[in-house]
């Protein structure tokens, strides 16, 4: 059975797992920053998830190359600059604001401005609309009738 | 043979849905009572035929009848009973079994308790019932068919994907399917009543039980799903915003946003059209979530059906009945006049503006998670729409209900008086205040919004208090404590599922804000320090499970010498499925979760072994249940059941 399992772990390659205790930098400052870029950074082979939680290897060697550039003294833009232009805007999780991504930005305050113009037109009008008269079918006051006679 | 007769159930079970989708319906439009009334056995028999299928696909997962396609791709003779039987739906072709079967659940028991509708609208109800489930009885029949044979018997399954053999996997479709379907409900009362031309209080409290069912079934399914990932996928997130948990999060929105417009309408007669809309939208988003999780359309961990004909299928299904709802909606809904006149202040208008913030919220998440695919169609622009986008666009929603709902809550209805709600309201602000600068104060250098989210979530909760303190009454306390366990079970319903979301609303921001994190290569015998906790790694060993294997550490955690817990945490590999998982141990804590993963063994010796502490991590799933609890106590409100029972049955204008 031991052989078996050495077999099958030889055989599977073992997955890597999100960051590693050898990617983590020795200036915890820098480290944060490291996390809070490659939290933002979308793994280019997973579905929906970012470098900083995939089990991918290329999201390991983005981590690095994250690390890499930190250390070398790049600003946290300039970091995410350096791999926007490799990979495109893609691996951006939050999508930048330029060009037709302004429709997606805009289109959430215009709809919460236009549904409370909405909603408040809709509270002045009834607010100022008469309670309507209770409005008896014939059949309805004589049932009434029949029953205030009890 | 079992297998051929569920087939053929099947087959039945859409031939009278397609009976019980059109006789009412005419029935219902020309006034023929016997037509009307063919209804009722139909949904029974739709029902009835449809359990007999699925429980004809379950025996050939149980009895692992490899002949059965399906069984083969999805199951292994060595796989544990439980998952034998939830693998049933853990996959395409069983899980949209599991879909109709709760559909025609629904219709039945609506055929069933619906014996107080008039007979018109029952009708009508159950045709509109019907031809939803014919569209997903087709569906089944023609694209995604459960009992094909295969020409070829193999010798043992494929097995079920190792993550989804996990008792919080195991439960988390039925429930969401309880929930995705049962706002089918309210789509049927909703095009029935504009086929109607009628929508009055009854129709409202009509509506309610069976939104406020499929919103609690719903927060049950995202609960466990969420529970579900934390545990499950190895780092300890509950909430991705992946575009599967989308589609369940937006009907659950619009569902929260339609318990509480029905509720208008039943008790006040207005925002009837409005009500009707969401009835609609809720059901609609319940389909489009099925079209993203069934199609693949949007890449996603849980697209486990990338086939285009299929998804063609669902999005002509979904354009089909939306389409047909809206165009009715759009001709019909002036017929809808309101009655109720209330005053800008009052709680008309505090729903008003529940209703406004779910309504944009949703809103805000159907369009961040279809606009990657509107970029790539319109603008030629492959990008990603994430969580940092979703936390930045939904939070300011979140504080939005947060700051407002227990006003909402007390106001009157009417006609109120803002500053007499307000001067209820102190203490609770000034709690909710107080947490909010302790918070900011004790952990100075963090951000604002995390202190923020918690001050906000302790006034939700004393507000909910608040409200029900409020309802007692004057006089003596003792009097206002006997009252208060008197009250009606809507009022405590609203109350505690009011909390619930204050007590989620903390779990996360706790989570969020607090969390602590380690990673480091673990030497066996050889302790450390995270925070307050010394962390051991013990030893780490090799163990067989019944269908995998796996690389089990023991880890031990102590406090102040004190032992606190010995965790097992694992690294599996199934081979028949060719999967790794990750299984962190986890000891659970009222005020806060340890969290435990074991990674790679190092080369230098040693294990990589991450430890998180989790703040007050189980009050997420805590404040879910007790969200859930709240629609249960509302539901089993008794005023339901004798008003429903005794509404008189009117005649409604007919549809020319």
């Amino acid at each position: 059975m031991t052989r078996l399992v050495l077999i099958l772990l030889l055989v599977w390659v073992a997955p890597v797992w999100a960051v590693q205790p050898d990617e983590v930098l020795d200036d915890p400052v820098l480290e944060d920053r490291a996390r809070e870029i490659s939290a933002g950074l979308r793994c280019p082979v997973c579905r929906n998830e970012s470098i900083d939680e995939s089990n991918a290897e290329i999201a390991r060697d983005l981590r690095l190359l994250v690390r890499e550039r930190l250390v070398a003294g790049d600003s946290d833009a300039a970091v995410i600059a350096h791999i926007v232009e490799r990979y495109g805007e893609f691996v951006l999780l939050n999508p930048p604001a330029r060009g037709s991504t302004w429709i997606l930005f805009l289109s959430i305050p215009a709809l919460a401005l236009a549904g409370a113009t909405l909603a408040v037109a809709f509270l002045r009008q009834r607010a100022r609309a008469a309670e309507p008269a209770a409005a008896l079918s014939t059949e309805e006051k004589a049932r009434l009738d029949e029953l205030m006679r009890k | 043979m079992i297998v051929e007769l569920g087939h053929f159930a099947l087959i039945l079970a859409f031939a009278v849905s397609l009976f019980q989708m059109s006789v009412p319906m005419i029935g219902a439009a020309y006034g023929w009572r016997g037509w009307m009334a063919a209804a009722r056995p139909a949904a029974t028999a739709q029902f009835a035929l449809t359990a007999l299928s699925f429980a004809a696909l379950t025996y050939a997962f149980v009895t692992s009848d490899f002949s059965v396609h399906l069984v083969t791709a999805n199951s292994h003779t060595l796989k544990p009973m439980l998952y034998k039987i939830t693998g049933v739906w853990g996959n395409h072709e069983g899980s949209l079994l599991l879909w109709v079967l709760i559909l025609t659940l629904f219709g039945a028991s609506c055929a069933w308790f619906g014996a107080g509708l008039p007979p018109r609208l029952r009708a009508r109800v159950l045709a509109v019932q019907s031809a939803v489930a014919a569209a997903f009885f087709a569906f089944i029949l023609f694209t995604s068919n459960p009992f094909l044979r295969a020409t070829l018997v193999p010798f043992d399954g494929q097995d079920l994907n190792p993550l989804l053999q996990d008792p919080g996997l195991a439960f988390h479709p039925p429930f969401l399917y309880l929930g995705y379907v049962g706002l089918s409900m309210a789509f049927s009362f909703a095009v029935a009543a504009l086929i109607e031309g009628r929508v009055d209080a009854a129709w409202g409290r009509w509506v309610r039980p069976w939104t406020l069912a499929a919103w609690m079934f719903l927060t049950v399914g995202i609960g466990l799903g969420s529970w579900w990932a934390y545990y499950e996928l190895g780092w300890g997130g509950f909430w991705f915003w992946d575009p599967v948990e989308n589609a369940s999060f937006m009907p659950w929105l619009i569902s929260a946003a339609l318990l509480h417009s029905a509720i208008v309408v039943e008790k006040r007669e207005a925002l009837k059209s409005w009500t009707v809309l969401l009835a609609i939208l809720a059901f609609g988003f319940s389909l489009i979530g099925t079209f993203i999780v069934r199609s693949g359309v949007l890449t996603s961990v849980h697209a486990f059906a990338n086939d285009p004909e299929r998804g063609v299928f669902i999005l002509l299904i979904l354009a089909v009945f939306m389409g047909g709802a809206l165009v009715l909606y759009a001709f019909r809904a002036g017929a809808l006049e309101a009655k109720g006149v209330f005053g800008m202040v009052s709680r008309e208008a505090g729903l008003v503006f529940n209703n406004l913030i779910l309504a944009v919220s949703c809103f805000v998440v159907f369009i961040g998670t279809i606009w990657p695919l509107i970029a790539e169609m319109f603008f030629d622009r492959t990008l990603s729409v994430g969580p940092p986008f979703f936390d930045a666009t939904f939070t300011p929603f979140v504080v939005a209900l947060a700051v407002a709902l227990p006003f909402g809550a007390l106001l009157p209805w009417k006609r109120a008086k803002l500053a007499r709600v307000a001067v209820a309201l102190i203490p609770a602000g000034c709690l909710g205040l107080a947490t909010f600068v302790l918070v900011y104060a004790v952990f100075s250098g963090q951000s604002a919004l995390g202190p923020l989210m918690l001050g906000l979530a302790v006034w939700l909760v004393a507000g909910s208090a608040t409200d029900l303190w409020q309802r007692t009454g004057r006089g003596p306390v003792a009097g206002r404590f006997v009252r208060l366990s008197r009250l009606p079970g809507a009022d405590w319903g609203k109350a505690i599922a009011h909390a619930g979301v204050g007590i989620t609303i903390f779990g996360v921001a706790a989570l969020v804000t607090f969390e602590t994190e380690d990673i480091r290569v673990a030497m066996p015998g050889v302790p450390y320090q995270v925070g307050p906790w010394e962390v051991e790694l013990l030893e780490v060993g090799q163990v067989e499970g019944p269908n995998y294997i796996s690389t089990m550490a023991h880890v031990r955690l102590s406090r102040d010498g004190d032992l606190v817990a010995i965790l097992d945490p694992e690294r599996r590999i199934y081979p028949v499925a060719g999967m790794p998982t990750t299984e962190a141990a986890i000891a659970n804590g009222f005020t806060r979760d340890l969290y435990v993963v074991i990674g790679d063994p190092q080369i230098g010796g040693g294990w990589a072994l991450r430890v998180w502490i989790k703040p007050f991590a189980n009050w997420i799933w805590g404040g879910t249940i007790i969200m859930a609890l709240g629609g249960l106590l509302s539901l089993s409100d008794r005023r339901y059941r004798v008003a429903a029972g005794a509404a008189k049955p009117r005649q409604g204008v007919p549809a020319e």
